[in-house]
């Protein structure tokens, strides 16, 4: 045990290091901070699965995709690339 | 180190199918990646028309390049950097101000995850830095099944105020799913400030839902 493993996670702490939480890049001492801060925190519980709720979301937002007449000029464009290739 | 990567099966197959004018294996290709690709140009360009070019720049790129595609990268991360290459000479020409170093140096101050006032003070006796007040509770009214388009608009507008580099990463990322490895490879980002652009967009994101619940509450 050394200072660190004893210090206790504040919640400002917590909310700066949540991304390197999920992303598993924690480093192993300050991944047991934090897991002992959660444990007893509410707040903070509420805080990683708003997290959690928003990458959710994000995945839901829709994408734009390209315009139909442009699918289609590309569609031409990749004919007259697979006819110049003949003989190739 | 710089391996020479062997080009993965399904990398080959599509190579094979692409190079003996495959018309489905293209349109796949086309439909699979456009919608990120035009997502990408977006964040280097100054309209949706002139990004829609880009995008379509880069697939005629692609059919004249790939003949000569030797698997160094996988498919997908070759197509992503031509795209890069031609929106950023775009941007050039535009003579649009991107902040390119944002992408390269996420260091600037100022950009704490959660209003530091929401926390008791660094001097207070008991609870240092932590929640003034108990946190709101609104991830459960964030669940699939019962979010709202409302929340859903606030969350794309949201993402559209992002600053640029924060925009392109939380959107590959989240929006479209992709790993962190690729993202990096990309936009030419280490994974430590890769994952800085993250955790500030998505923060901020997760802020403007928190403004949103607690006016809906």
């Amino acid at each position: 045990m050394n200072d660190d493993t004893l210090r206790e996670m504040a919640c400002q702490e917590l909310v700066e290091v949540i991304t390197d939480y999920l992303e598993g890049t924690l480093p192993e001492v300050d991944l047991t901070r934090f897991e002992a801060h959660l444990a007893s925190c509410p707040s903070c519980q509420e805080y990683v699965e708003q997290m959690r709720a928003l990458v959710r979301l994000s995945g839901k937002l829709s994408t734009r995709s390209l315009e139909p007449a442009t699918v289609d000029s590309l569609l031409s464009a990749f004919r007259r690339w697979r006819d110049s290739q003949t003989g190739l | 180190m710089t391996p020479i990567a062997e080009m993965s099966s399904a990398d080959g197959d599509l190579i094979d199918r692409l190079r003996s004018g495959d018309e489905a294996a293209f349109v796949c290709l086309v439909n699979t990646y456009s919608a990120s690709l035009k997502r990408l140009a977006m964040a280097f360009v100054s309209s949706d028309a002139v990004a829609e070019e880009v995008v379509q720049e880069t697939w005629l790129a692609v059919l004249t390049g790939i003949g000569r595609f030797e698997g160094r990268s996988s498919v997908k991360t070759w197509i992503f950097k031509i795209l890069t290459n031609r929106a950023k000479t775009r941007a050039i020409r535009e003579r649009r101000t991107i902040n390119f170093s944002e992408l390269e140096d996420p260091s600037e101050p100022g950009h704490a995850a959660v209003d530091p006032a929401r926390f008791l003070a660094a001097s207070h006796p008991t609870w240092p830095g932590h929640w003034a007040s108990p946190l709101e509770t609104w991830s459960a009214s964030a669940e699939d099944a019962v979010v709202s388009r409302e929340t859903m608009r606030v969350l794309q507008r949201g993402l559209e105020r992002l600053p640029p580099a924060q925009r392109i990463v939380v959107a590959l990322r989240d929006v479209h799913g992709w790993p962190a490895v690729e993202v990096c490879e990309v936009l030419g980002l280490s994974e430590a400030n890769q994952r800085v652009l993250l955790h500030r967009g998505r923060s901020r994101l997760r802020g403007a839902l928190e403004v949103y619940f607690a006016g809906n509450a």
